[in-house]
């Protein structure tokens, strides 16, 4: 048979945030559970661990997955984004200042996974609608804040985005 | 997650044989929206998960004026609702394909994928039946293709062997004066499983008659349900509020739905007549457009 079957331990390559990484694992591994336990990247949270929370969320080759919905294996030779790939060297983006600013959020859980779901609306789409951004992180849950918080963290960006 | 192999095969031979070999406990991996979620919850008893994302056939998404549409197994929802040809030829799977979980689901979530985890509240499946479209199945014996509303048998169960796959779904060219539309009923505005959800789609002559149409449910039956007597029903017909809302008490006398923690009996049997009467309404709107 011309097909490899893995049952133990592979060498997976992906580029993350920039960075080329090379790491092993078995099938059985979510692309969370490796960006957490084995690279270190604990920004990513494990909310539900079955895609209905959002907290896992990171872009993968141009689009927004969940990865405690994605095996590890799946991620050889693709490109990734996570939440520790926002900030710049000079400080926070202005999506997370704003967040930070505006209260966007209370316990911080679900954080990461709005702002990387955030980040991957505007690369797509820089100018949402209201109606736009709530249907966008409607995969995003939130118990603390409410969401309008978020919504005008999410605003003020753009507004600002749009006058610099 | 307990131990499971991994293979990624680059063609349908070598997905087959592996299925051959493997037996029941393989399955075919495509958004893994379901199975990920499934395995890791132990909730299906598999061994090794046969990626089909490396198999051209799977990952095709082909329109032709002349045959139609092509929508390999494991194209993620994404993918169908920004087709240009598919937002304007094929606008009721773009109603199924964008309410599929939120927008990180929709970046892997197939259509063959909920075609075939076979759930009775499948969103895409009633859609699918709606614009007649087929199943193109590959295994170990060869090929075939059967009509989508022959494919799911119960709840998670259908016609496809241990050694079979999914290839593609195929959609024939809308004749003129064709619309189709899919809507669910669910108690939030979205992310959940629908309580009811009917897909439906009319051909009209050029005089405004409805010469064909075809309705079915999702979430009312052991699996996705076709009614031949609803489309009977409105063969001939002038489309009218008071025909469609006919159609969808036919509908309602026809389905014997279960209670469960979504809704009760009654519930949803109201929820049938009320949602074939709109969906057709939009099938209506939209092939008249
Ligand atoms: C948060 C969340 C929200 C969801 N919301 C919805 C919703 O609103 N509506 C809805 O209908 N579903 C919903 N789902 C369920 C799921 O996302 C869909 O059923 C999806 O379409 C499955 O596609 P997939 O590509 O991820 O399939 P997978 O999980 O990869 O596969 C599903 C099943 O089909 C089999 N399979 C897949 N491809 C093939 C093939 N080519 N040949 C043979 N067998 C195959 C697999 O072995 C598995 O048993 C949701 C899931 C989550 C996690
Ligand atoms: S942990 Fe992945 S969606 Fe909740
Ligand atoms: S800030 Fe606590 S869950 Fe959102």
């Amino acid at each position: 048979m011309a097909t490899q079957i893995v049952s133990g331990k592979t060498a997976i390559t992906a580029t993350i945030n920039g960075e080329t990484r090379d790491w092993l694992c078995e099938p059985r591994q979510t692309l969370l559970e490796v960006l957490r336990d084995t690279l270190g990247l604990t920004g990513s949270k494990e909310g539900c661990s079955n895609g209905n929370c959002g907290a896992c969320n990171v872009i993968m080759d141009g689009r927004l997955v969940n990865t405690c919905c994605v095996l590890a294996v799946e991620a050889d030779e693709t490109e990734i984004t996570t939440v520790e790939g926002l900030a710049t060297p000079d400080g926070l983006s202005t999506l997370q200042a704003n967040f930070i600013e505006g209260a966007g959020l209370q316990c911080g859980f679900c954080t990461p996974g709005f702002l990387v779901s955030t980040k991957a609306l505007l690369d797509k789409n820089p100018n949402p609608t209201d109606e736009e951004i709530r249907w966008w992180l409607a995969g995003n849950l939130c118990r603390c804040t409410g969401y309008d918080k978020i919504l005008s963290a999410i605003k003020k960006t753009i507004a600002e985005t749009n006058a610099s | 997650m307990r131990a499971i192999q991994y293979a990624a095969p680059r063609s349908l031979s070598d997905a087959v044989a592996i299925l051959q070999e493997r037996g029941s406990k393989a399955r075919i991996l495509a958004g893994g929206t379901d199975l990920i979620v499934q395995v890791g919850e132990n909730v299906r008893d598999v061994d090794t998960l046969v990626d089909g994302k490396r198999i051209p056939e799977l990952m095709k998404l082909s329109f032709d004026p002349v045959t139609g549409l092509t929508l390999g197994a494991a194209v993620p929802c994404y993918r169908v609702y920004e087709h240009p040809e598919i937002q304007s030829h094929y606008s009721g799977l773009v109603d199924s394909a964008s309410i599929i979980g939120g927008t990180g689901i929709q970046g892997r979530a197939s259509v063959g994928g909920n075609l075939c985890n076979s759930g009775p509240a499948g969103d895409t499946i009633p859609t699918l039946i709606a614009y007649s479209a087929t199943a193109r199945i590959v295994g170990a014996n060869g090929e075939r293709t059967v009509p989508v509303e022959d494919f799911c048998t119960a709840p998670g169960r259908n016609i496809l062997q241990p050694d079979e796959l999914l290839v593609s779904i195929h959609f024939p060219v809308p004749p003129a004066h064709f619309g189709a539309a899919y809507l669910r009923f669910i108690p939030r505005n979205e992310m959940d499983i629908a309580v009811v959800g009917v897909g439906a789609s009319l051909a009209l002559d050029d005089a405004g008659t409805i010469v064909s149409a075809r309705v079915a449910l999702a979430a009312v039956a052991p699996k996705p349900l076709y009614v031949p007597e609803v489309g009977y029903f409105l063969e001939g017909a002038i489309p009218s509020t008071e025909v469609f809302a006919e159609a969808g008490d036919i509908a309602r006398s026809l389905v014997t739905p279960i209670s469960d923690m979504r809704g009760t009996a009654a519930h949803r049997k109201h929820l049938t007549g009320v949602l074939v009467r709109r969906t057709l309404q939009r099938a209506f709107e939209r092939a008249r457009a």
